[in-house]
């Protein structure tokens, strides 16, 4: 297929692994930022053609991943009222909360649909005002800025129905957080390719300021991924540490003005915690005060609503790419995709779930598990 | 105790949801949900040797001949679609059961459940559909029933189909006959049947060229049969995809199976709603396509048939057999590498971004 299959050639990738084996003269330990760039690596079997010595390890990029187990509850908790319908991307349902999942509510009788745009929530509200439309708003600086743009068009349009429950997440302070911390193993990132064709590349000069770690903005195909590899152990090799923009064909240094301008517009920074990280400064967008009347949290009074997450799983480590999913015992065994343990068994764009999906023979023919 | 870190890292987890007291529609995804159901609680309540082979039909000597017996019910949402509707699926999938056990079809039942409110003017439609499915698969339905259930008790209408056929003397398909060194036959592309539904699906419309491929494939089957004695199996890979069909095969022979991702046909317009929706096209329904495990000598003899036959014209050898990684699936990807391809838990979810 044109656009795709010329980033998915196989005779061009093993040039770049053969010229990736001569630059490479030691081990590196690289972070894909994205859970899509982590589901590709996994999908194609990229980790399997790299040469030794360098170590992918997966970041904290799956929204469905880090979106946090008490807002999972809040969404649980509205999803429950009868007078609501919850409309949410469709691999949130199945993200285990404190006591049960989205699925369940559903199977329950609460009224849980999928959409792929909140625009589609927007419409559903529109036709049926006797409804609370309540959209749940996760992810990254990629999604927030369809989501802001319809709370902008609800307002507007005097909309009464809709509501949106707001967990939005940002990469740069995680980045942050996993360089400040004193287990920190990554040598260069992958950066996020999606999120900086809305934010452009300009917060990740600041990061490399501050922490003197390569950033190579990558692209979600095969060869966007070898090619950011590539570039990211060429800057090792020779010393450097810049923000190199890997994904031209999508991203541009400003990144998306448009975009971020409605985003500011709805949302503001806030402090957010992560699911398996926990809390990170300035980490997060919720909405502002002029969009307080669309704020679920305040409609149904769910903003107390806390959860304490169990020691159970090791997806700390595995999001902050201390561990890989394989190091966990629980992995594959009591711990898999029907009956996820930790969130990043959930998604397919979650580490473990990927490793799972599409590792589990190459993991038991190296006897590692 | 790890060492302090500047943000407070919690090693947290949530506990796991074992409980599942009530059904979810992940149980009939034809995924790991519904496969645990169906052994958990369907098959000790009835357990017999005919039910225990577990295949698409059911086959029974009954005075010296070898009936094939099915039943399969239909909800789909919408009822129409391009394609097809609902009628045409009740009739082409219970066909289809009793073609891939080798049977040619003889008779149908038809099971409509109405709901109050469905437009009669639907239901001639549907009837009308099921009427000219059944002639071209030169099928009768000879007995049928209909209820009504109260508005809201219902989606619209449902459909079941029961079908009978015989065997012919010496045809014995099964999903546990699957050898070492046999070949894995394709009738098609993959993708077409779910992909369509999808794109017209409530909050999820987007514009596609693509209809659904069903349609009854017992002249093809019986075409590959006149042209070889080498089948050991066959399946249509309805809900779950090829994917479900070929694991199925995989853990009931105790064997492997090896895909090649070059070979396995796919239209552009699947692909490209996959890619856009986060879809694995291995993983989408299809209502008119077959998979076959051959003999590795008979292969190129059954493909050929395959491929004259008008529904097999994109017919291609997609795998082999092995002996390794026993019960599973997997899958030589493009750039030469190998990844699974496993059975899920339930419905493919659509990703976030």
């Amino acid at each position: 297929m044109k656009y795709l299959d010329e980033y998915r050639d196989e005779r061009i990738a093993r040039g770049i692994v053969a010229e990736l084996g001569r630059r490479t003269t030691r081990p590196w330990v690289l972070m894909e930022i994205c859970g899509g760039q982590t589901h590709t690596l996994m999908r194609y079997g990229i980790d399997e053609m790299l040469p030794a010595g360098i170590e992918l390890v997966h970041g904290p990029g799956c929204p469905v991943c880090v979106t946090s187990l008490e807002t999972i509850d809040k969404a649980i908790s509205i999803a429950s009222r009868p007078d609501v319908t919850l409309i949410s991307y469709g691999d949130m349902l199945r993200v285990p909360g404190s006591h049960t999942d989205l699925f369940h509510v559903k199977a329950q009788g609460g009224d849980v649909r999928v959409v792929y745009s909140p625009t589609e929530a927007l419409k559903f509200a529109r036709s049926n005002p006797s409804r609370k439309v309540v959209f749940f708003a996760v992810g990254f600086e990629t999604t927030a800025p369809a989501n802001a743009m319809a709370v902008w068009q609800a307002k507007r349009e005097g909309l009464r129905n809709f509501s949106m429950l707001a967990s939005h997440v940002l990469v740069p302070p995680a980045i942050r957080a996993l360089m400040s911390s004193p287990r920190n193993r990554v040598q260069g990132f992958i950066g996020p390719g999606h999120v900086c064709t809305i934010m452009g590349y300009r917060e990740y000069e600041d990061l490399i300021r501050e922490f003197h770690v390569p950033i190579v903005v990558g692209g979600f195909e095969p060869l966007d991924l070898l090619e950011a590899i590539l570039m990211l152990v060429t800057q090792l090799e020779e010393g450097r540490a810049v923000v190199e923009n890997q994904y031209v064909r999508s991203v541009t240094y400003e990144g998306n003005l448009l975009a971020q301008k409605v985003l500011g517009e709805v949302f503001e920074v806030c402090d957010r915690k992560w699911r398996g990280i926990g809390g990170i400064p300035e980490s997060g967008l919720s909405l502002r005060e002029e969009y307080a009347e669309f704020d679920a949290n305040r409609i149904f009074g769910t903003e107390g609503v806390t959860a304490d997450e169990p020691a159970e799983c090791i997806s700390a480590e595995v999001l902050q790419g201390l561990k890989k999913p394989t190091d966990c015992s629980a992995f594959g065994t009591r711990c898999t995709p029907e009956n996820p343990l930790g969130a990043p068994m959930v998604s397919s764009e979650g580490a473990c779930a990927a490793y799972y999906l599409y590792r589990r023979h190459a993991i038991a023919a190296s006897g590692n598990h | 105790m790890p060492p302090e870190t500047k943000f407070d890292v919690a090693l947290n987890c949530p506990v796991p949801i074992a409980t599942r007291d009530s059904i979810l529609l992940g149980h009939g995804s034809g995924g790991r949900m519904s496969g645990d159901l169906l052994r958990n609680i369907l098959l000790p309540a009835l357990h017999n040797p005919v039910l225990d082979r577990l295949d698409d039909q059911a086959i029974v000597d009954v005075g010296g001949s070898r009936i094939a017996f099915t039943t399969d019910s239909f909800v789909v949402k919408p009822l129409f679609f391009p394609g097809g509707d609902i009628g045409t699926l009740a009739v082409n999938g219970t066909v289809n059961d009793l073609a891939m056990g080798g049977a040619e079809p003889l008779f149908l039942s038809l099971a409509l459940i109405l709901e109050e409110g469905l437009p009669l003017d639907s239901l001639r439609r549907v009837m009308e559909s099921i009427r000219v499915a059944a002639a071209l698969a030169s099928v009768a339905v000879v007995t049928g029933d209909t209820k009504v259930v109260e508005k809201g008790s219902g989606d619209g209408l449902f459909v079941n189909t029961s079908g009978i056929g015989l065997v012919p003397s010496g045809v014995r398909f099964s999903a546990d006959q699957a050898r070492p060194g046999d070949r894995v036959l394709l009738s098609g592309t993959v993708g077409d049947h779910g992909i369509t539904i999808l794109s017209q699906r409530e909050g999820l419309e987007f514009e596609s060229a693509v209809a659904s491929d069903t349609a009854a494939l017992h002249t093809l089957v019986a075409d590959m049969l006149r042209s070889s004695s080498g089948i050991r199996c066959l399946r249509d890979p309805t809900r779950g995809g090829l994917s479900s069909s070929l694991n199925e095969i995989a853990a009931r022979s105790g064997v492997g199976i090896e895909l090649e991702e070059n070979a396995i046909p796919i239209r552009e317009e699947v692909q490209g709603a996959c890619e856009m929706l986060g879809l694995d096209p291995l993983y989408v329904a299809n209502e008119g396509k077959l998979v076959a495990i051959v003999e590795r000598t008979e292969a190129d003899r059954i493909l050929e048939a395959m491929q004259q036959h008008p529904l097999g014209r994109n017919a291609r050898m997609i795998g082999t057999v092995t002996q390794s990684h026993a019960g599973m699936v997997t899958l030589r990807t493009r750039l030469g590498t190998s990844r699974i391809v496993d059975l899920l838990a339930g419905d493919q979810l659509p990703r976030i971004c």
